[in-house]
């Protein structure tokens, strides 16, 4: 076999076709593209939120206004233009749902087709699902059970009616809505998403969970999630994305806030398979420039976030934690994989204050075909924090040679007892190892998919347990190609 | 069993197998000697169905099919089993799973259960026991950081798992010192029997004292120049490829 068609074997293994590109044929309440003061009002009309919302959402958009999209990743982004974008889709019939049953069937029948049943007596019984449809929540399950720990968990907008105290005193207050381009612009039009509050002294029964699914063409999805952990509390919250295969491309500028109280324990885990655009051609896909932090506001507090991230064009985000309490502990695992054109430049910032703050990083990049993969990672350590320690590990992994994988760490220590630690290494899957397996008996895809669990097992034994075998199953897919 | 029949083949534009013919029957050992650089290891690559050769002439018979047709796997699910010369190592990989995978596949491909981990452990420590493997080799990643004698006990202990019908062994005493040596060579005579073949790959005939060839061949320049018996490695012993060499 010549060196070309070797090459070539490689690449079909990662080509494989998106299984959830489908769309749901349902009526949609959709605001006309374009943005100004009016369209923020639009969506704060349409969801009858509080006065102070309408403030909130019209300081971000003047601020937005003042900032210039950022250029300093390691991608190559087409311009967007926010005026061609719509900013607002609901699928219709949009009367409070008095529960699971009033959900169109269409779109119970779009979420059992993704595998996330929202009647409750299905599958996921110990998973808590709220389900985001275009721009707007449509379904929160297991709400009642919930309620009785006095836990929350339902979607924001529901929460600016129902909880606006916690709602206000908490939006924002970990990604201030002049952070950055995409905060201030998620600020401006979010239109829902998921919030979560643990009372103190409680062990959150089940997984929470938010599934969002992009539906409608040229819509964004700005979506909001906020998550208040009290003291002594602990909840894991697990989000997975899909969407439908269209040749445009469409932006998905979500805003994650997480905030950790008094010994409270956060695990956020994430499995984003967003339709990535054509293999071939890189046309279409998602655009997924999203702001998650975490504050551990208090003392032994601890944030840890899991992503797994094997979908949209470009993935641009940085998970982090700001480490305030005293002995508090922040955690980034990531699986990032690109295949095709897709391009990702993530990783994390992990902000020591607090004295005797820890971190770990654990990044794995998995880069084929021409794609390209960065990790970029900040950790700062204030001079104030005493006794802080960083670990970080950042491994990258090619498959083929006309992918990239690149690493960006930035360090920046204002204690100098402060113990931080960098390590890096690439490696490849070459076409000897596939031999070798093959050579025992073992099919190519086998192959790689061992070798890829073996790279990414400090990452996977983080997830909870069904979603790991989840994860595996979908890293498998992404670089299968059923040959021969 | 394996019939190669005027077999040319070679690495991008170079030939570097120019028609060898070769026939190995059920229990036979056959030795392949020959300097270094004369393709002997390019025949085991070609034999195993290695992407980066390409076979320009001739052909191959396994079991009466058609081999060179077959993808890696199934040469060696059909029982076609290399041990390499220089094995490649598989960072992450454990090595007793890696092993429990290859075993079951073989199983599968006799439609057979596959084992347990815990049964499989079982038979794994027999067999490591054998070739004086410390256990410790089972939670290592496949072949990472062995040394080179430890890789190819690592390649012998695959062989005794898999039983093959026809084991290459290319090289298997380079980097074993005699003591290793003559286990691993008690290990593969252990596995030679009525319904199995063997060819041993070396540049060295000290190996051939130990693991005894009823053919012996000498490859040079990609032919096969000269056939004989247990005499012929004897020969090569005291006088060397020079002669060989010499001739065009
Ligand atoms: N991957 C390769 N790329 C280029 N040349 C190769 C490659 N493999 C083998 N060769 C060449 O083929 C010839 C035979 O090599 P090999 O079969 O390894 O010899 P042996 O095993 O007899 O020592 C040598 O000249 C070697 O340089
Ligand atoms: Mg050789």
């Amino acid at each position: 076999m010549a060196d070309t068609d070797k090459k070539q074997d490689i690449s079909e293994l990662t080509k494989r076709e998106y299984k959830y590109g489908f769309t749901t044929d349902i009526e949609a309440d959709v605001l006309p593209k374009g943005l100004n003061e009016q369209t923020i009002r639009a969506i704060w009309a349409k969801k009858n939120e509080p006065e102070y919302m309408l403030e909130f959402r019209l300081k971000a958009y003047r601020q937005w206004l003042t900032m210039k999209h950022p250029t300093w990743a390691h991608l190559q982004i087409d311009p967007i233009d926010f005026q061609d974008i719509s900013y607002y889709s609901a699928p219709k019939k949009k009367e409070k749902l008095q529960s699971i049953d009033e959900v169109p069937p269409e779109i119970l029948h779009t979420f059992e087709k993704l595998g996330i049943p929202l009647m409750e007596q299905k599958r996921l019984s110990n998973v808590a699902v709220d389900a985001v449809f275009d721009s707007v929540s449509v379904a929160t399950t297991h709400q009642k059970k919930l309620a009785k720990q006095g836990i929350i968990f339902c979607s924001i907008s529901e929460a600016l009616h129902t909880h606006p105290d916690l709602v206000k005193k908490y939006l924002g207050s970990v990604v201030p809505i002049t952070d950055n381009f995409y905060a201030a612009l998620n600020s401006a039009v979010f239109s829902d998403g998921s919030f979560v509050y643990i009372p103190p002294d409680t062990k959150c029964p089940m997984e929470l969970s938010t599934y969002f699914r992009i539906n409608t063409e040229e819509t964004g999805q700005f979506e909001r999630t906020l998550i208040i952990c009290d003291k002594n509390s602990s909840v894991s919250y697990i989000e997975g994305c899909t969407a439908p295969a269209f040749d445009t491309r469409q932006l998905h500028a979500a805003i994650v806030e997480l905030v950790a109280l008094d010994n409270a324990d956060i695990k956020y885990s994430t499995v984003q398979n967003w339709f990535a655009g054509d293999p071939e051609s890189g046309k279409g896909g998602i655009y997924n420039f999203v702001v998650k932090r975490g504050k551990c506001q208090g003392a032994n507090s601890k944030i840890s976030w899991t992503q797994i991230e094997t979908g949209s064009a470009i993935t641009w985000k940085y998970p982090s934690c700001v480490l305030i309490g005293d002995n508090s502990q922040g955690e980034f695992y990531s699986v990032a994989l690109t295949t095709g054109h897709q391009q990702a430049d993530t990783g994390t910032k992990m902000i020591h204050i607090g004295k005797n703050t820890r971190s770990v990083v654990i990044s794995k990049g998995i880069s084929a075909d021409v794609a390209s993969n960065a990790y970029r990672g900040l950790v700062r350590v204030a001079s104030v924090a005493e006794g802080a320690r960083n670990y970080t590990q950042c491994d990258s992994m090619l498959v083929g040679d006309k992918c990239s994988a690149h690493t960006f760490p930035y360090i920046d220590v204002g204690n100098e007892n402060a113990q931080v630690e960098h390590e890096a290494s690439t490696s490849k899957i070459s076409e000897e190892q596939l031999l070798y397996f093959q050579q025992r008996g073992i099919g190519k895809e086998e192959a790689i998919r061992t070798i890829l669990n073996g790279f990414c097992k400090d990452v996977f034994n983080q997830l909870p347990m069904e979603f790991a075998v989840e994860a595996q199953k979908l890293l498998a897919l992404k670089l299968e190609h059923s040959v021969g | 069993m394996l019939e190669i029949n005027r077999l040319r083949a070679g690495y991008g534009e170079a030939e570097i197998l120019k028609g060898i013919s070769l026939t190995v029957k059920p229990g036979e050992i056959h030795g392949i000697m020959g300097p270094n650089g004369h393709g002997k290891s390019t025949m085991s690559k070609i034999l195993i169905g290695h992407p980066a050769y390409a076979v320009t002439g001739g052909g191959v018979t396994f079991n009466g099919k058609n081999l060179l047709e077959m993808p890696p796997e199934k040469r060696a699910l059909e029982g076609m089993f290399l041990a390499y010369q220089y094995p490649v190592e598989i960072p992450g990989v454990n090595n007793a799973e890696f092993l429990r995978m290859a075993y079951n596949e073989k199983r599968k491909h006799e439609k057979l259960e596959p084992v347990d981990p815990l049964d499989f452990d079982e038979l794994l420590n027999a067999k490591m026991k054998f070739l004086g493997m410390d256990s410790r080799f089972k939670e290592r990643a496949v072949n990472e950081g062995f040394s080179g004698g430890e890789k190819k006990k690592n390649e012998i202990l695959q062989m005794a798992l898999l039983e093959p019908k026809v084991a290459i062994l290319d090289e298997i005493d380079s980097g074993l010192d005699i003591d290793a040596l003559k286990v691993v060579a008690e290990g593969v005579n252990k596995l030679a029997g009525p319904g199995n073949s063997l060819m041993i790959i070396t540049h060295y005939p000290r190996i051939l004292q130990y693991i005894k060839p009823h053919h012996v061949h000498v490859l040079i320049r990609g032919k096969i120049v000269r056939s004989g018996g247990m005499d012929l490695a004897e020969e090569l012993e005291t006088t060397g490829y020079d002669s060989y060499l010499k001739e065009k």
